[in-house]
């Protein structure tokens, strides 16, 4: 045995020149990659930003133009208000409620609640923009079934409500986004670690003592950083600004730069000049965000161990608990998807009533069913949501390699620049991608590479996410193990890691396909009429008007990506059990 | 068969700064021999494990298996760890979790360049399994056995390849106490059965003492002592391998002069006139600290008839632990401790006798803190 070994190893070491070749070729593909998707969009802009528009006539010239124009009229001041003021109200409301839900869900002996927190999440689910329709179905002060329900019933013409205002706007926005809250609050009420709550009270703390002395120190970094996630998400929202702000003038930064290229002729430069701006006050909410959280691990209120919480005993008051939670649900998922249901059901848009019901038909399902741009779109979304989660999933794979299990130098720079598309809304990114592939002629524009390309940078960061978690679990003696038993950096990586990451890779594709489906607001600026997909198809029969096949089309849209979450689900349950 | 010249590493920590860990560390290990790597954490002893593996690429030194070089700072060589062909276990044994037990232990095979037959691979990996009596278990998920039975797996892994050289890297801490007294024996018994050179890493001196044909105790990437267990327990060569390695007093000491009996000098210590052996010769004034063991410090209500090497005290504490009693005695202002069978029943605060066995009494140069 051992005069075997001993040849075999004489053998080895005659062979000195190491077979490197593949191992580097793809870690410097994927890296190359992330590099550019990171940088050359964001890169563009800003050079964007500073140059007149080129034509046939001149060349683009050196400018600083676009922001005086965009800063030196009173109009840009009230854009930048009105997107506070928006940001602000959609992500504290969205807040409040979903800290609510999360508090009920967490710490009170509400009934049901596993149940609720299974159908908070339905929510996420809905594209943004049939979630908008829906509301504006329910809201609108002409056609709003909420307002004509209750003109019936008092006998006035008094509006009640109206979606199409500054209100409404928070209102709609924040509703949708509360489960983002519910859930970021619900691990920051589960990480939170009761014993502390209760040496405090053993030290003879009163209650309001401990919550001023422990309970808020200790929650602190979580609220804020919800709040920051809040915010930024709000900024960067284009559905809920565009079909519920423009109609009525108002503007915020991303409706802003929607008109702004839409306009004939296009101002890019000054929608440069918004994107810009939006992107300073992201970078600076992800920014400060990602700084809390680093520092939040001071605070090590997550100690690895189980613990369950005292529950608090609300008696009777839990009858009021399970009110709210049926109230949420009813307006977060049930009005919304029966108004649509309805809608879909009629040959124009009316109200229920007996006599309507009598009206009910599957024309819309035909109408839409044979919509000649159908058939392209579904392919097109489906074609683009899986190569852009299995593109990401793979490419950051080996990101987060590099990033969590070599030394390499200037890795965490490589984390950074690929989570960089973080910071970038979509319409700023669909605007820059748009710009780039305007200059560089190598014939992506208006094909759905462009869209791919856009896909993959903006949920890259994402894909990144689901990888490291996953990636930080494997011991690195798993690997090394591989490496001792004889397997190349290619096999060990084929062989242990991949498989080893597949809880991550599985639950990253899902979620990435699943965006990718819902994704508008980069595609609406770079779509041409071959490359429709899903979301823009409504967006184009809205503007059609076409509310009854919308509904039909929002209807079918909602139950095939719940079927699909549904399957992620159990083929998610299947891959996690053999998880490390 | 293992040949390590001149190894050190470094390793640059969070702050960018280099550490070293293992420095001019050299040994050989021949052929079927299992030599031990022992220190406390932080000793540089996983560093030299892991340089020899390939895991860590050293800075200085060299490296050879079997007459071939696997590393050298001075030729560029530096084979890969995929390359090498070494076995190794690792401390959390590395069995992958989406893997058969048959799997994991097939894998070196399947992947090796001479590409076995599959005929082949299932006949080698069975065999070893047998070795480690994990036959009945090849259809298992790993994740299903037990941790000896995964520690098992993971040294047959190792094996499979028919490694010339087997590392281990403390691959018995992960064991509760009786396991791992178990398995102790089992891996004595099959290492000296296959005659596999093994290179053995752990932080255990028990387990070192029982386990290997040669120690080197390491301390501050140093290797302080390299000889076999007797010799190392016996005969420290300094302050920091006679602490580590089992219970000891020291107790400073002044040479007076050269006793009669060649290796053997007179020293003043701190609890009086004291016989003591040392390895060199002692200058007279030199300040030493000598070193003797518990059970070698024999305990007696009356004064024995030998009077060399006879000190008087009282008892300070005692404890019971069943099959001898520990004693700290109190003699002048120092307390030796002393390992004694359970019939002595001197009570505490009595007089006692202490007899130190000269021959055990090293003294030892002091190891500068």
């Amino acid at each position: 045995m051992e005069a075997a070994g001993e040849s075999r190893l004489a053998r080895v070491g005659a062979l000195r020149a190491p077979r490197l070749e593949l191992k580097w070729l793809i870690i410097g593909a994927c890296v190359a990659l992330t590099l550019y998707l990171g940088i050359v969009p964001l890169a563009f802009l800003l050079w964007q930003s500073f140059f007149t528009p080129q034509s046939a006539a001149k060349a683009a010239q050196f400018t600083l133009g676009n922001y005086r124009d965009a800063y030196a009229s009173e109009e840009t001041w009230l854009l930048f208000w009105s997107s506070i003021k928006f940001a602000a109200g959609a992500s504290l409301l969205a807040f409040a409620l979903g800290t609510l839900l999360a508090w009920m869900n967490e710490r009170t002996n509400t009934p049901f609640k596993s149940l609720f927190f299974a159908l908070s999440i339905i929510p996420l689910i809905i594209p943004g923009i049939l979630f908008t329709v829906a509301w504006i179905l329910l809201g609108s002060p002409k056609i709003g079934l909420i307002n004509l329900a209750l003109q019936r019933l008092f006998d006035t013409d008094a509006v009640f409500v109206d979606v199409y205002s500054l209100t409404g706007m928070i209102w709609v926005d924040a509703l949708h986004y509360s489960p983002m809250a519910f859930l970021l609050m619900s691990a920051a009420f589960r990480s939170m670690d009761p014993a502390l709550e209760e040496s405090a009270v053993m030290s003879g703390a009163s209650v309001l003592q401990v919550v001023r002395k422990v309970t808020l120190p200790l929650a602190w970094p979580a609220v804020f950083a919800t709040l920051l996630i809040l915010f930024v998400r709000a900024i960067e929202s284009f559905e809920v600004p565009a079909l519920l702000g423009l109609p009525v003038g108002i503007q915020v930064f991303t409706s802003a730069i929607y008109q702004a290229v839409h306009r004939y002729p296009s101002q890019i430069g000054l929608a440069s000049a918004y994107a810009v701006t939006l992107l300073v006050l992201t970078t600076a909410g992800v920014y400060f965000q990602s700084r809390l959280s680093t520092r939040g691990n001071r605070y090590a209120t997550m100690t690895g161990k189980g613990f369950r919480p005292r529950l608090i005993d609300l008696g009777n008051w839990r009858y009021l608990t399970v009110a709210i939670f049926l109230l949420y649900f009813f307006l977060i998922v049930v009005l919304p998807f029966a108004v649509l249901l309805w809608s879909s059901f009629q040959k124009f848009y009316s109200v229920p009533s007996v006599e309507a019901l009598s009206r009910l038909t599957l024309e819309p399902y035909r109408t839409i069913l044979g919509h000649p741009n159908l058939m392209r779109s579904v392919w097109n979304s489906l074609l683009l949501a899986v190569s852009t989660a299995t593109l990401v999933m793979l490419v950051t794979a080996v990101i987060c390699w590099i990033v969590v299990k070599t030394k390499l130098p200037g890795r965490w720079l490589l984390d950074n620049f690929a989570s960089l598309p973080m910071v970038f809304p979509g319409i700023v990114l669909g605007l820059s991608i748009m710009i780039l592939y305007l200059y560089l002629p190598i014939g992506v524009y208006g094909t759905l590479w462009i869209m791919l390309i856009a896909y993959v940078t903006r949920f890259m960061p994402y894909g990144l996410r689901y990888n490291t978690t996953s990636m930080l679990q494997i011991h690195k003696e798993l690997e090394e193990s591989a490496q001792m038993s004889g397997a190349s950096w290619g096999t060990a990586f084929r062989r242990i890691i991949l498989p080893l990451l597949k809880p991550g890779l599985v639950a990253g594709w899902i979620y990435i396909v699943i965006v990718s489906i819902r994704e508008l607001s980069s595609s609406i600026l770079l779509y041409s009429p071959d490359t429709e997909v899903l979301s823009i198809l409504i967006w184009e029969l809205w503007e059609n008007g076409q509310y009854v096949e919308l509904s039909a089309l929002g209807v079918m849209f909602i139950l095939g990506l719940f079927v699909l979450v549904l399957l992620a689900q159990i083929v998610g349950r299947r891959f996690g059990i053999r998880e490390a | 068969m293992l040949s390590v010249r001149g190894l050190s590493t470094e390793y640059t920590d969070e702050h960018g700064s280099a550490v070293r860990a293992a420095q001019d560390v050299s040994f050989e290990v021949p052929a079927g021999k299992l030599f031990t790597l022992l220190g406390p954490s932080g000793c540089g002893k996983t560093t030299t494990l892991r340089s020899i593996a390939g895991l860590e690429k050293p800075r200085e030194g060299e490296i050879s298996v079997g007459g071939a070089l696997i590393y050298s700072s001075k030729n560029g060589v530096f084979i890969p760890p995929s390359r090498r062909g070494l076995g190794m276990v690792f401390q959390s044994y590395a069995i992958w979790p989406h893997m058969t037990v048959f799997e994991n232990a097939a894998f070196p095979l399947q992947v090796s360049r001479s590409k076995p037959t599959r005929k082949e691979i299932e006949a080698r990996v069975l065999r070893v399994l047998k070795a480690v009596a994990l036959e009945e278990m090849a259809g298992r998920e790993a994740t299903k056995l037990s941790g000896g039975q995964q520690q098992r797996l993971a040294l047959a892994r190792a094996l499979v390849m028919e490694p010339p050289l087997l590392l281990l890297d403390e691959p018995l801490s992960n064991l509760d106490a009786k396991l791992r007294e178990r398995m102790r024996f089992e891996l004595k018994r099959l290492q000296r059965e296959l005659g596999i050179t093994t290179v053995y890493v752990t932080h255990d001196q028990s387990e070192a003492l029982a386990l290997s044909h040669s120690i080197a105790v390491m301390n501050r990437g140093r290797i302080q002592q390299t000889g076999a267990p007797r010799e190392i327990y016996e005969r420290p060569a300094n302050q920091f391998v006679a602490d580590f390695i089992g219970t000891t007093n020291f107790l400073r000491a002044t040479v007076d002069a050269a006793d009669g009996v060649p290796g053997f000098h007179r020293v003043a210590s701190e609890v009086g006139e004291l016989v003591v052996r040392a390895g060199d010769a002692l200058e007279p004034g030199a300040k030493v600290v000598i070193s003797v063991r518990p059970e070698d410090i024999r305990l007696s209500e009356s004064r024995p008839q030998d009077g060399r090497n006879v000190l008087e005290g009282t008892v300070d504490t005692k404890v019971f632990l069943g099959e001898s009693v520990d004693f700290r005695v109190k003699v002048k202002d120092r307390v030796l401790q002393s390992r004694a069978h359970p019939s002595l029943g001197t009570r505490v605060g009595h007089p006692i006798y202490l007899s130190l066995d000269a021959e055990k009494c090293v003294a030892l140069k002091e190891t500068p803190e």
